[in-house]
């Protein structure tokens, strides 16, 4: 990633920002999500200029970045059909008259160069109505395969410099890929980008696979399967598909596992005798620490960010309920309240909330509130939800829905953490337990 | 604790798929070959549910199965006497081992659901145990809500879900 210099543009733009000064009172282009409600912000995005050999990803690159931005409710796309000035080439003066004409606020503009082995991207950002470029310009390079990918980095760039909030486009999410009758239902790993596209299946469907998860640098997952007859926690390297188990011991179930943020040590509950307590576990051989020591189900550890503490759910009350605990157990702390029950806790990777699942009165929530408990929020309501994962900027988490009866299937959603954009990620087929990954590098 | 080498045969399993797909993310499909873990396959022919020395009648005229409340894993009456019943049938058949499966409804979390179908997995194996059957003949499994046995979603097939199946196999006796 380089930045551009391209000196003769800049002073393109300083003249077309003079020209533009009525409009210089206009509001900066901001979008604050934390607002309660939001107008999306107009956006245009013409065809990236093909400068070599790229036609096919330069119209298809524009489309990723549009529908990633426009997919997050925050923005709407002004169609090209409305677009009154043409981009001709990349770095020409803008014609902010033209975009202010049909209420475009921001403007992107890009250029495709595809040469053998490599392909390279670049693109502006816009403020229409200060009439001056939102940040560099930026550039990215990489094979043709990996041009979704640029594309998801030029839509967390604009996402990122207009809400100032991190990026999420250009992560994955592991999940398990679901066929076959209810009862009979057969699973699979796989892994996809966040929208959807480029699915790869890691397993087969020979033994039931549960709930993976990422690493805290996305090199490799966490989770159970029963491939030994037993449900048993196992890690994958992503890059060579090994797996190799952890730690299995005779007599015992080992199941919800999930990394510490230095990714060297893995939580997961361990059951024995049908008790079921929280353990950790050094990944590079070491002993076997035993968290919580109960009669009760204790299950469902997250770590905070900070690695010091641990979300975690327990029936010790009589029904499934929320706590914290320190990283290195002790007692814990009950921080869910309300009515119903608590289940899959998941701290957010901001450190600020933690996402949960809720039943009540039949009926499954995805809910978040603040780490001490406080200001709970639920964002969905529906037959069976759950499973939370955020994603990498903790704005929007990502989570499992089943529909009811015979024919019930589960399929991937997302939210926002505001409740609104309730949206379903196209799978190729049932899926469930998703996990999402950290922002890709 | 450390890897066991049982982790070399999942790895040579799974391991197929990167073989075949170097990508960084790989693209197994769904032809991708298996059998991880696999082992032997024993079969046992089921019987007559009219001979008390075979499978069937253990299944069918004992019950090999016990049902349990919402969220809970204590034994009904009618389930402990159905539990007497296997202890019974196991004495005086000492060349059989048992698994005992748990299983949940699917009203619940995935989580939480495994560790209460273990749950009710090993009341089931700890009420065997106090009627004389040697903890070396069973073993406890959860399936959680993995595995139901009727699909509808309301309480009748959720009362059929909530079980522990008792399943017999021959060999591995005390």
């Amino acid at each position: 990633m380089t930045f551009l210099k391209h000196i003769p543009a800049a002073l393109a733009l300083a003249l077309a920002a003079l020209a533009a000064a009525p409009q210089a009172m206009a509001q900066p282009l901001r979008i604050v999500i934390d607002e309660g409600v939001i107008e999306p912000m107009p956006f245009a995005i013409p065809d990236f200029i093909d400068e070599g050999g790229a036609s096919d990803y330069a119209r298809d690159i524009a489309r990723v970045v549009a529908a990633d931005l426009a997919g997050t409710g925050l923005f709407r796309e002004i169609p090209a059909e409305a677009h009154i000035s043409r981009v001709t080439s990349f770095g020409a003066p803008i014609a902010y008259q033209d975009w202010q004409a049909i209420n475009a606020q921001a403007l992107i503009t890009g250029a495709v160069q595809a040469s053998g082995d490599r392909i390279v991207v670049k693109f502006y950002l816009f403020d229409i109505y200060s009439g001056q470029p939102l940040g560099e310009g930026l550039q990215f390079a990489g094979t043709p395969a990996t041009w979704r990918r640029m594309a998801h980095k030029v839509a967390d760039a604009v996402y990122s410099r207009i809400t100032g909030e991190g990026g999420y486009f250009d992560s994955r999410v592991v999940y398990v890929a679901e066929s076959g009758p209810k009862n009979q239902r057969q699973k699979r790993l796989a892994v996809m980008d966040y929208d959807g596209a480029n699915v790869a299946y890691l397993t087969d469907s020979s033994s039931i696979v549960l709930a993976p998860r990422f690493s805290p640098t996305g090199d490799r997952i966490l989770f159970t399967s029963y491939a030994s007859g037993f449900p048993q926690i196992y890690l994958m390297d992503v890059g060579s598909l090994r797996v190799q188990s952890l730690g299995e011991q005779p007599g015992t179930m080992t199941f919800a596992p999930r990394f510490s943020p230095d990714g060297s040590t893995v939580v997961f509950s361990l059951e024995r005798g049908g008790n079921t307590d929280i353990y950790a576990l050094s990944i590079g051989g070491g002993g076997l620490r035993q968290l919580t020591n109960a009669p009760s189900i204790e299950t469902a550890p997250s770590f905070s960010p900070d690695g010091s503490q641990i979300v975690f759910e327990s029936d010790r009350s009589g029904s499934q309920q929320l706590y914290v605990m320190p990283a290195s157990g002790g007692e814990p702390r009950r921080i869910s309240n309300g009515a119903g029950r608590y289940g899959t806790p998941v701290w957010s990777p901001r450190g600020d909330m933690i996402a949960f699942t809720k039943q009540n009165q039949g009926r499954f929530h995805i809910g978040v509130m603040r780490t001490d408990g406080s200001e709970e929020r639920l964002l969905t309501a529906s037959f069976l939800d759950e499973g939370p994962t955020w994603a990498p900027n903790g704005r929007v988490v990502m989570f499992t829905r089943e529909s009811a009866g015979a024919g019930g299937q589960s399929a991937l959603f997302s939210v926002d953490i505001s409740g609104r954009n309730l949206r379903q990620i196209k799978t190729e087929g049932a899926a469930s337990d998703p996990a999402w990954s950290p922002l890709l590098p | 604790m450390t890897f066991l080498p049982k982790a070399l045969l999942i790895v040579a399993a799974l391991g197929l798929a990167a073989c075949n797909n170097p990508d960084r993310f790989g693209a197994g499909g769904p032809g991708a070959d298996g059998g991880m873990g696999a082992g032997g396959i024993d079969t046992t022919g089921l019987g007559d549910p009219n001979d008390p020395n075979s499978i069937a009648y253990f299944n069918q005229r004992i019950g090999d199965r016990v049902l349990f409340a919402v969220d809970q894993s204590t034994l009904s009456a009618e389930g402990r006497q159905v539990l007497v019943g296997q202890a019974g049938w196991l004495m005086s058949h000492p060349d059989y081992a048992i698994i005992i499966e748990g299983h949940a409804d699917e009203q619940g979390t995935r989580e939480y659901n495994l560790a209460l179908g273990a749950r009710r997995a090993a009341a089931v194996q700890d009420f065997l145990i106090s009627q004389g059957i040697a903890p070396s003949r069973m073993k406890t499994i959860s399936y959680g809500k993995e595995r139901p046995l009727e699909v509808c979603s309301d309480e009748t097939c959720y009362a059929k879900n909530r079980r522990a199946v008792t399943v017999l196999s021959m060999g591995a006796g005390a």
